[in-house]
């Protein structure tokens, strides 16, 4: 077994050698479009994102960003770019603006919402158990009227 | 107050109950496109049949026109062109061929097979002109105003009732103007 893992692992390792001696000269670049590529959506396979894409079009944008980037363009110059096509569905976060203000803060209002209701049934419920409380008292007291009274019986039968 | 408590999940239910039939209705492909009611994104681009000339949204200046993306590739173009070669016997409105990410022997072979509707196709060959048009689905056509405004964008196949309920009505409401 723990040959096996060895060979897998060396394998693996392998892999990434052979991956890394192939990756072009500038890292820096292909680091920041990595990351870039990973916030942009494919428009054609729509739940990849162009990192993960290799549809014809993902291929194209991932070029134009590319030359964009090398242009000097910074992230946020690019994404507009993008969005000022294809709509903000190109990012796979969408930005905060009044239409998407239920998608931001919807969520929240649920909570908020479901809180509200906890605490209002909690509440009723605590008033509904101090209405009950008085009748348990009286039980208890005809309770222990009831041990008084086998408590005597059994010292009647004890003195016997 | 005890009306209320049924009440209230049940309208919480018929609003989920909204939005899921609309939102599960749509067609998720169908993106609606930010170029609506902006300029025409400018190209000047070889025709197919003389890619000695070239042609843009500039030259058609003062005349509503249709951009339709084409190439010898897709194949839902073929269920539309019927439709533009009916449409373009008509003469009711240019309509210009995008030829989007193609080669000039196959767009010209199609073209020949299928009937050639189109006032003139341009070659967009390595698909930035799409990219600057937003396409993202091919075929896609565009309605644009004599201004060079774009004015409604059909994605997909036109069918015969986008033709006849959104195109035409619109081309000749524009054509007015």
């Amino acid at each position: 077994m723990k040959r096996i893992l060895a060979a897998a692992g060396l394998a693996v390792s392998l892999f990434f050698v052979s991956a890394v001696s192939h990756a072009q000269p500038d890292a820096a670049l292909d680091a920041r479009l990595k990351s870039l590529f990973e916030e942009l959506r494919c428009l054609v396979c729509q739940n990849q994102t162009l990192a993960d894409s290799s549809a014809p079009l993902a291929e194209d944008l991932r070029r134009e960003v590319r030359e964009l980037a090398q242009q000097g363009k910074t992230d946020a110059e690019i994404k507009q770019y993008l969005v000022a096509r294809y709509g903000d569905f190109v990012l796979y976060k969408p930005p905060v603006k009044p239409t998407t203000w239920l998608l931001w803060f919807g969520p929240f209002a649920f909570l908020l919402g479901g809180g509200l209701v906890w605490f209002i049934v909690l509440r009723r419920r605590g008033r509904v158990g101090s209405d009950i409380d008085p009748t348990q008292a009286a039980n208890r007291d005809s309770d222990q009227g009831g041990n008084a009274r086998a408590r005597a019986l059994l010292d009647e039968s004890n003195n016997s | 107050m005890k009306s209320l408590r049924f009440l209230l999940p049940l309208g919480l239910f018929a609003v989920l109950v909204g939005f899921l039939w609309v939102g599960l209705s749509r067609d998720p492909h169908e993106v609606p496109s930010p170029l609506v009611d902006k300029p025409a994104p400018a190209f000047s681009l070889a025709q197919l049949n003389d890619p000695g000339k070239k042609l843009g949204p500039a030259d058609l200046k003062g005349q509503v026109w249709l951009l339709n993306v084409w190439a010898s590739w897709c194949v839902s173009c073929r269920v539309e062109h019927p439709l533009l070669v009916q449409l373009a016997k008509a003469n009711i409105v240019p309509v210009i061929g995008l030829n989007y990410k193609d080669t000039l022997a196959l767009g010209r072979a199609w073209l020949a097979d299928n009937g050639d509707p189109y006032k003139t196709s341009v070659v967009d060959a390595d698909g930035r002109v799409g990219i600057d048009w937003g396409v993202y689905g091919v075929p896609e056509t565009f309605v644009v105003d004599k201004n060079g405004v774009i004015r409604y964008k059909q994605i997909g196949p036109i069918t015969p009732e986008s033709l006849q309920q959104k195109i035409l009505p619109l081309v000749r409401e524009l054509q007015k103007s």
